[in-house]
């Protein structure tokens, strides 16, 4: 199967691959993976306790290409975004986005995934209170 | 459930015109040979549906089939019927490959009971979470961590060098792997035992658990393979 040139470029040239303190308050950590295909994603992001925005995203991610270029682009479109701003991006725009051919869909669902898993970590240490991430979590949908 | 419904359908023998179950590759009533059957794997090899197999009746079943549909016999016959025989004869291929193969068959029995697995699963639309009881969370953490090692032994090689701290660790992690993917092939024969014998409810419960080891064990199929890759290299 074919990969999109986009797909190649993310590949190729990750964005935003590394870690971050797991430790801190103001990161947000989200671990997920793929049964499919035994992709292990993890997400990172650093919140501005102020503004709420997401200052910082790292991701790392053992896993096809598809899966690496769906949680390379998902650190860069949350980077700059408001937490509710970033809970809006759906694993359809990602498959728009790279041009994901349906066997791999399941590599943007789980872009989608860790990003929803980072914040709910950073909500849950924030003490963010549950039923409006499941709102917000909802109105995205 | 409705499959086996559908594929018990009669169908009309082409040349006698007698009705038959849409499962046979000859007329039980002329003899001649049918078209590829509509009716699943174990209705073609003669075996009752489950996940249990008798592979000697398999074994048997398949040989006399194919020697029976083998297309040095319909060198003479019409057109139809010798291209009958070639598509009879890949139908009983791939039934005796899917049945004789303990994972295969876990798969294609699943498949026929509607459950979802693997790519198919993934492929559809989704509305909110995704189940999270299909992701095995208790081994996530521990992949991830045996990812890095793999990347950080790969990256020391590279480089010449060697780390015998680290190589031990990954023998151990393989060694341990190794014997989870053991267990997995256990739960899943008890899993098997408890579905072939099971009533309604007690199927669905036990498919929904041989979903959830499948899982589990393409994580760990995949992290053995990547260990000795790694440690073969
Ligand atoms: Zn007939």
């Amino acid at each position: 199967m074919a990969y999109s040139d986009k797909v190649i470029d993310h590949y190729n040239n990750p964005r935003n691959v590394g870690q971050l303190d797991k430790a801190s308050t103001e990161v947000g950590t989200g671990l997920v993976g793929a049964p499919e295909c035994g992709d292990v994603m993890r997400l990172q992001i650093r919140v501005n306790p102020e503004t709420q925005v997401i200052e910082e995203a790292k991701f790392k991610t053992f896993g096809c290409g598809s899966a690496i270029a769906s949680s390379s682009l998902a650190t860069e479109w949350i980077k700059g975004k408001t937490v509710s701003d970033a809970l809006e991006i759906k694993n359809t725009d990602i498959v728009k986005e790279l041009s994901l051919p349906p066997v791999k869909i399941h590599c943007s669902v789980l872009a989608e995934d860790a990003i929803r898993a980072a914040i709910g970590d950073w909500k849950k240490k924030n003490g963010v209170s549950e039923p409006a991430a499941v709102a917000a979590a909802q109105s995205a949908h | 459930m409705l499959k086996v419904i559908d594929s018990a359908v009669p169908v009309a023998c082409w040349a006698c015109s007698v009705a038959h179950n849409d499962s046979t590759l000859f007329c039980p009533h002329c003899s001649k040979i049918q078209p590829p059957p509509e009716s699943d794997y174990f209705q073609v090899l003669g075996l009752q549906r489950g996940f249990q197999v008798d592979l000697d009746a398999l074994e048997r079943e398949f040989h006399r089939l194919s020697r029976k549909v083998h297309p040095d016999r319909f060198a003479r016959a019409d057109e139809n019927e010798r291209q009958w025989s070639l598509a009879d004869t890949a139908l009983l291929n791939d039934a005796y490959r899917t049945l004789k193969d303990p994972l295969f068959r876990t798969e294609y029995l699943l498949k026929l009971e509607g459950a979802e697995i693997g790519e198919e699963h993934a492929g559809k639309d989704r509305k909110g979470q995704s189940d999270p009881s299909r992701v095995p969370a208790d081994l996530l953490e521990e992949v991830f961590e045996l990812n890095m090692q793999l990347e950080e032994m790969r990256m020391a090689r590279s480089t010449g060098e060697i780390d015998s701290v680290l190589e031990n660790g990954l023998v151990l992690a393989k060694k341990k792997f190794e014997s989870l993917l053991a267990a997995v092939d256990l739960d899943l024969r008890t899993e098997w035992k408890a579905w072939d014998t099971g009533d309604a409810a007690a199927r669905k419960t036990s498919e929904k658990s041989m979903v959830a080891l499948l899982d589990r064990r393409r994580y760990l199929r995949n992290l053995v393979r990547d260990v000795t890759e790694t440690l073969g290299a």
